[in-house]
């Protein structure tokens, strides 16, 4: 008897991610969606304060060629006990610079798995979905997800007052936290 | 010809919060397993405890004795895994019970409209009346697609 040929096993999809810390928790995010990664210390002389900003989790901006970036506390958003922050991640294709605690390793997921309906609140903006690595789970971030369009909104507002309040735009090389 | 009725009995099963038994739909119950770490991470979802780790997948967790007894259960035995479905898609979530889980057959008499949501009929079995519980009142999910009966086709939640 002849069995059918068996069908070529298909490589799992893998995606590249970056395991990082934030007050404590660990989340990960593509790599190929940070195209920067700097130490707090090194943008610090950049950033700019933006005194009229309504969201509490984004104190400062930077500008980084002819874009204006929000620079974005990421325990804060996540309402998490702020710690002081050591690294930004300056997310592609985004307007975000992310504030935070540390990058744990790189490492290869296999499968993202969508967040349960159970999950209803912003967190589904938050999170591309999780996954399992050594036996534990870890959120994935979405990049796009640490400023809506609203926010986006209010920070232009706030810049555009900065921009037209010279005694106060000028505070370059706030203390970035 | 006539087509044969329908079997009355149904399967259950019974499940003990604390100090009470409730039922669910054995069409709609995956698994009954001890208890495992909760992974916990910041969401806003305040119903949800976090999601546990079974064969790979993470599925939600989420207490509500405190919906139905009034206080949050002090001792948890078993984790029980069970099936909603919203849309074409299957839901897992986990539910921390107290006490050993038991399934019977037996007819159910479906809720009336003066009952509270989260009833979808009730039983009676060793001189107790029981509710049947219905998931989707009690647990946290997308309520436009919520499916207002229980659902007897979850066949597949058991692969």
């Amino acid at each position: 008897m002849n069995f059918p040929p068996a069908e070529k096993s298909q490589q799992p999809r893998t995606e590249q991610i970056i395991l990082f810390r934030v007050s404590g928790q660990t989340f990960a995010i593509s790599s190929a969606s940070v195209q920067e990664v700097r130490s707090v210390d090194n943008i610090a002389g950049m950033a700019r304060d933006l005194p009229e900003s309504h969201l509490k989790k984004v104190r400062h901006s930077i500008h980084r060629g002819d874009r204006t970036l929000y620079i974005v506390n990421a325990a804060l958003h996540f309402g998490l006990q702020p710690q002081p922050a050591s690294l930004v991640f300056f997310l592609r294709r985004t307007r975000t610079a992310l504030l935070i605690d540390g990058i744990e390793k790189m490492t290869t997921m296999t499968r993202l798995q969508a967040l349960s309906h159970a999950f209803q609140g912003e967190e589904r903006n938050w999170y591309r979905g999780l996954t399992a690595l050594d036996q534990a789970v870890v959120p994935v971030v979405h990049p796009e997800g640490f400023l809506s369009l609203e926010e986006l909104t209010l920070l232009e507002a706030a810049q555009s007052s900065a921009d037209t309040h010279p005694a106060s735009s000028e505070n370059h090389g706030a203390k970035v936290q | 010809m006539m087509a044969a009725p329908e079997t009355a009995l149904q399967s259950f099963v019974l499940l003990r919060l604390g100090e009470r038994r409730f039922a669910l739909p054995a069409s709609q119950v995956a698994e009954l397993v001890a208890p495992s770490r909760i992974f916990r991470f910041p969401h806003k979802s305040p119903a949800l405890e976090g999601v546990i780790l079974r064969r790979g997948r993470m599925i939600a967790i989420c207490d509500i004795a405190e919906q139905l007894t009034g206080s949050r259960l002090t001792t948890r035995r078993f984790t029980l895994i069970a099936t909603r479905k919203y849309e074409r898609q299957l839901d897992w979530i986990a539910i921390p019970v107290s006490g050993e889980c038991e399934l019977i057959n037996v007819d159910m008499v479906p809720a009336s409209s003066n009952d509270s949501p989260h009833v979808d009929g009730w039983l009676s079995h060793g001189g107790e009346v029981i509710e049947v519980l219905r998931l989707s009142a009690l647990t946290p999910g997308p309520v436009e697609t919520l499916m207002p009966a229980p659902l007897h086709d979850f066949a597949e939640a058991r692969s």
